[in-house]
């Protein structure tokens, strides 16, 4: 769980050019990237990529932090 | 096109629609970059025949409710056009509202049956299952391994004679709610006869051919991709095409796999459209991009009575091959449409056709023909509909008031409400409209409290404030949208933000107020995303109120606008 959300901010840092020291796993990836829920589905195709899983739109709904996200990764791992 | 004037109603169109068409493909359904599904009409047939008949088995009459919650896809189609020929009122729910919403919505119109998708149904099963007792739920693609409970899996229906029941033309087809849920679900009860007359004038001003592709992309619940991708095309022995990924990576794959040739989409879509192609012509060597710019000059000026696929998609064509080479026009609506953003796309050679309408009149009241293109109005009321500013001020500004075929019932178990919307056969829309000399509408305000985001959705303030009640050490509170508070100048320029102004009870300390905010954060994380607030603005000045205790918008708002601006809004 710890390295899924470390490599979920490592690469929401990248896609958004955001400072991924400054994000913590609790905070809301929408207000800390600036980002809407159209612009998160691009990182849920990072991820696939990264994770090689298949991540379906809907378990984004209702995800707000860091941690939430991670843990639908990992329950597709 | 079936003759629509001669038909009784959905579900005898959509059944004369499969024997016509009975070789052609009427769903493609695609995940990523697999097919994962294909039914010719004949095949659409079978699978809706199949679907009436598990109903019918269970006790199914005609007028009973069949609600619908899935996402974009084949079964939606297939469940819909089978419970209409089981004589059913279709119930379309939003699948991105939250699951007590939904559970909501169900209380509110006691579907008999619900067909829903195992994610949706997943996170249903763990509310209270009151709303759900008397209903017999069906799930699709539930994991082997699933619980169902009474709930029954689509998969295994067994294989039942149906029998269709025909539909008179003033039954209820459809109840659309138009708004999220909270104090008042509004649920418009819309007729056959509505939804043949917009199929009719839509289908005639935007012909589809056999053979032809729609990619729905817009939720079926909602009324756009309801008439423009599902009944209009099936009419029309077109193809709809769905895609389970809609992440921007995946549309354009499917648009050039499957040769798409119509779509519709919201503003937020179209503008995420409009930056992937800019940045691409951005990128390109600097000849090039004069030559591309050189022909969109020509494209422009070629099609400026009215639209020329053939040429438009020879002259530009590495812009149009990114969207499959056949892509003919858009549709957009569901919210303010920016000029800037339509124009691009009709110097490109793709137009976009803006409408404006709302669940309770069907899909569009008014919509721009093309001939020529206009991005800066929401076009002309289409065939049938009467269009009237009322309470016009000096600069011809007025409330748009309509009458016409498409106007629904009213609104279902809300007999006042009802009333107030239709008042001697004519809909008060509530919106704030200017006609220009060629009898185009420009829309310039809304509704007073009801707030249209840029993903096309409807939220009334009263809505969302039904979900922070009871919180401790507030003493009142109101939802805004941050442009209404403070204009920007311009409708739809930038994100329609969401606000809360909150007064804390007089004599709360530091401590009190920081524990109201957190309180105010936890709720807010609760709501559906498009529901969510952005920020909240602490008041100390007690909130205007009628004498019924209603709070006064238009005066609070007033007194905020005087007193503070957007520095006053912290985050949450």
């Amino acid at each position: 769980m710890a390295d899924t959300v470390q490599t979920l901010i490592t690469l929401a840092a990248r896609r958004f050019k955001a400072d991924a020291a400054l994000l913590r796993p609790e905070d809301d990836l929408f207000e800390r990237l600036g980002i809407d829920s159209f612009q998160a589905v691009e990182l849920i195709s990072d991820l696939e990529g990264e994770f090689d899983i298949e991540l379906p739109d809907y378990e984004l709904q209702g995800v707000k932090t860091f941690a939430a996200l991670a843990q639908k990764i990992d329950k597709r791992r | 096109m079936l003759d629509l004037g001669k038909i009784p109603g959905l579900g005898a169109a959509l059944r004369d629609a499969t024997i016509s068409f009975k070789s052609r493909d009427a769903l493609i359904e695609a995940d990523r970059h697999r097919e994962t599904g294909r039914l010719t009409y004949a095949e659409l047939r079978a699978a809706a025949d199949r679907f009436a008949g598990a109903l019918q088995a269970h006790g199914f009459e005609p007028g009973d409710r069949c609600a619908v919650l899935m996402q974009n896809q084949s079964k939606w189609i297939v469940g819909a056009t089978g419970a209409l020929w089981a004589g059913a009122t279709l119930v379309p729910l939003d699948y991105k509202l939250t699951a007590p919403e939904q559970a909501a919505l169900v209380a509110h119109c006691k579907p008999r049956v619900l067909f829903t998708e195992w994610p949706a149904w997943e996170k249903l099963a763990l509310e209270p299952q009151g709303p759900f007792e008397r209903v017999l739920v069906i799930v699709s693609e539930a994991p082997a391994d699933a619980r169902l409970g009474r709930a029954l899996r689509y998969e295994d229906l067994p294989q039942r004679p149906a029998t269709y029941h025909e539909r008179a033309r003033e039954d209820i087809a459809c109840i659309v709610y138009s708004s999220g849920t909270g104090g008042t679900p509004k649920g418009c009860m819309l007729t056959h006869a509505n939804y043949l007359a917009q199929a009719e004038v839509l289908g005639r001003m935007y012909p589809m051919k056999e053979g032809e592709r729609y990619f729905s992309v817009l939720p079926t619940n909602h009324a756009i991709d309801f008439m423009c991708g599902f009944l209009i095309p099936l009419m029309m022995g077109a193809t709809v095409v769905h895609q389970r990924t809609l992440r921007p990576a995946y549309l354009g794959a499917t648009m050039q796999r499957y040769g798409v040739t119509h779509m519709a989409l919201v503003p937020t879509i179209l503008k995420t459209l409009e930056r992937k192609i800019r940045e691409k012509l951005d990128d390109l060597p600097k000849w090039q991009r004069l030559l591309i710019d050189g022909l969109i000059d020509v494209n422009e000026f070629a099609t400026r009575r009215e639209p020329n696929h053939r040429l438009s998609s020879k002259l530009l064509r590495p812009i149009h091959d990114q969207f499959g080479g056949k892509l003919k026009f858009m549709f957009c609506g569901g919210a303010f449409v920016e000029r800037d953003c339509a124009e691009f796309f009709n110097r490109i050679g793709l137009p976009v056709a803006i409408g404006y309408g709302l669940t309770e009149a069907g899909t569009v009241l008014t919509v721009n023909d093309l001939k020529p293109f206009r991005g800066d109005s929401v076009g002309k009321p289409v065939p049938g509909v009467e269009l009237e500013l009322r309470d016009e001020n000096d600069a011809g500004v007025g409330e748009v008031w309509v009458r016409g075929p498409t106007v629904m019932r009213g609104y279902l178990d809300e007999p006042e409400l009802t009333r107030e919307a239709i008042v001697d056969g004519w809909l008060r829309t509530g919106d704030l409209g200017v006609l220009d000399a060629a009898g185009h509408l420009k829309l310039v305000g809304r509704a007073k409290n009801m707030i249209v985001t840029e993903g096309g959705k409807n939220v009334y303030p009263e809505d969302i404030e039904a979900a922070f009640a009871g919180l401790d050490d507030c003493e009142e509170y109101a939802v805004f949208a941050s442009n209404y508070l403070w204009p920007t100048g311009k409708l739809g320029a930038g994100n329609e933000e969401l606000l809360i102004v909150v007064r804390p009870k007089p004599g709360a300390g530091e401590a009190q107020v920081a524990a109201l905010v957190e309180a105010l954060k936890l709720r807010n994380r609760r709501l559906a995303d498009y529901k969510r607030l952005s920020g909240h603005v602490l008041w100390e000045r007690e909130f205007p109120r009628t004498a019924s205790q209603k709070i006064k918008r238009e005066p609070l708002a007033r007194e905020l606008r005087a007193r503070a601006d957007r520095n006053a809004v912290r985050g949450l």
